[in-house]
């Protein structure tokens, strides 16, 4: 089945919307369907909210990691790689009260570059996929266009409060507003010193989105360290209601 | 309800075909719902939601189901309650493709009370780039909404029962 070029496909998947794009003048028969396929494989087998998935029963100790799969032990292994990168601030276990295992903050991006790579198999050369905020683009929307990607307002979910423009990497967002904390009250406002979101920008889209949340919840010194990872670089939003900026922190070579 | 209104804007100008699909697990055991079958005010063609006009209120007792095929439909999910207020969705079908979501009841306090719709980022990324023809795609953090997911979910559950 060839879609027609230009249109977007959504579909309900790992508790959030995942849409693909491809804009190739000619989509490859089949892709995107294989590609939201997979993706469903995935959340099947990596939710925490399925009891019957393979992290659900890793986690009560029904299998022992020798048990999983190999995709299963990849996520574990580049979730342990980043917890001790981070010096702790990004950790799958920890961010859950009962200590349990809890790998969705890094099993989309890795997922979402599986179906990337399912998509550039099949032929198709400029696409974009929005997990949910997070992003992978390829190639150009239009002949000589780059992707424009618009960074989200941390204030104003409505506004957009600047843009990117790439042809072919990932953007991954953290932010205050992802704990739901209300943002707006200023006695919860947060230290001026911390950021209001933190953008990162790099190949991977597993690792941009793990350096973004390690890398917001490191403040001030977040940028510094995302910045230190090959071809990674963050981008801080700081500010209050009056006014937002938008940050490039400095390299630290 | 403006970003109703961008987006029934921007599907109707634009007309790209938003393909919406879903997987449908029923482990949501949400039965409560409301099914309305949009009559003729439904404009045909590539719009599909009543633009300009206050979203449909959800019944409060179900309607029969009397649609058809090739009409319009309209299902509604329950009324959600979490932690900053109550989340209800309604999804548009037309001929059994969905053409629209709509956020019938959001919480009103502040517009970062609740930011975190699972769809409408997405549309409304597209409707900003119908608009602007500068942008793509919007990122942003995702603070997971289980109340508007499962009214939505419900509403997905029920457009495919």
């Amino acid at each position: 089945m060839t879609v027609a070029s230009g249109h977007l496909r959504v579909e309900q998947i790992m508790g959030t919307a995942i849409g693909i794009e491809v804009r190739d003048a000619v989509v490859p028969a089949g892709a995107v369907e294989d590609a939201f396929a997979y993706l469903r494989r995935a959340d099947a087998q990596f939710s925490t909210y399925r009891p019957d998935s393979e992290v659900s029963r890793l986690s009560r100790g029904e299998l022992t990691l020798n048990d999983c799969s190999l995709e299963l032990r990849q996520v574990l292994t580049l979730a342990e790689q980043l917890r001790i990168d981070s010096r702790g601030q990004f950790d799958v276990r920890r961010h859950r009260a009962d200590g349990r295992l809890d790998p969705s903050g890094i099993v989309k991006g890795w997922v979402v570059e599986e179906a990337a790579w399912i998509l550039d198999a099949a032929g198709a050369r400029n696409y974009a996929i929005n997990a949910g905020g997070d992003i992978l683009v390829r190639g150009e929307p239009e002949p000589g266009q780059p992707w424009r990607v618009g960074i989200r307002h941390p204030l104003d979910v409505e506004a957009v409060a600047h843009v990117l423009e790439l042809r072919g990497g990932a953007v991954a967002t953290s932010g205050t507003y992802e704990r739901g904390e209300h943002i707006s009250n200023p006695l919860t406002a947060r230290a001026p010193q911390d950021w209001l979101s933190l953008t990162v920008v790099g190949p991977s889209l597993a690792y941009a989105d793990a350096y973004a949340t390690a890398g917001f919840a490191m403040g001030h010194d977040g940028l510094a360290w995302v910045n230190r990872h090959h071809g990674y670089r963050a981008y801080g939003m700081a500010g209050d209601s009056a006014a937002v900026h938008w940050i490039e922190g400095g390299y630290k070579e | 309800m403006p970003r109703r209104g961008a987006i029934t804007a921007f599907l109707t100008a634009v007309g790209v075909v938003l393909l919406i699909n879903f997987k449908t697990p029923s482990q949501q055991g949400l039965a409560a719902f409301n099914r309305q079958t949009v009559t003729a005010a439904q404009p045909s063609g590539g719009s599909t939601s009543a633009a300009g006009s206050s979203p449909p209120q959800p019944s409060a007792t179900p309607q029969p189901s009397a649609s058809s095929a090739s009409g319009s439909q309209t299902f509604t999910g329950p009324a959600i309650s979490y932690f900053f207020g109550t989340a209800q969705v309604q999804v548009i079908l037309q001929n059994g493709r969905i053409t629209d979501v709509i956020a019938l009841q959001l919480p009103t306090e502040g517009r970062s009370g609740f930011i975190s719709q699972q769809v409408e980022p997405m549309l409304r990324s597209e409707v900003l780039s119908a608009q602007s023809a500068q942008i793509n795609l919007i990122s942003g953090a995702t603070y997971t909404s289980d109340a508007y997911a499962q009214s939505l979910q419900a509403a997905l559950d029920q457009a495919h029962a």
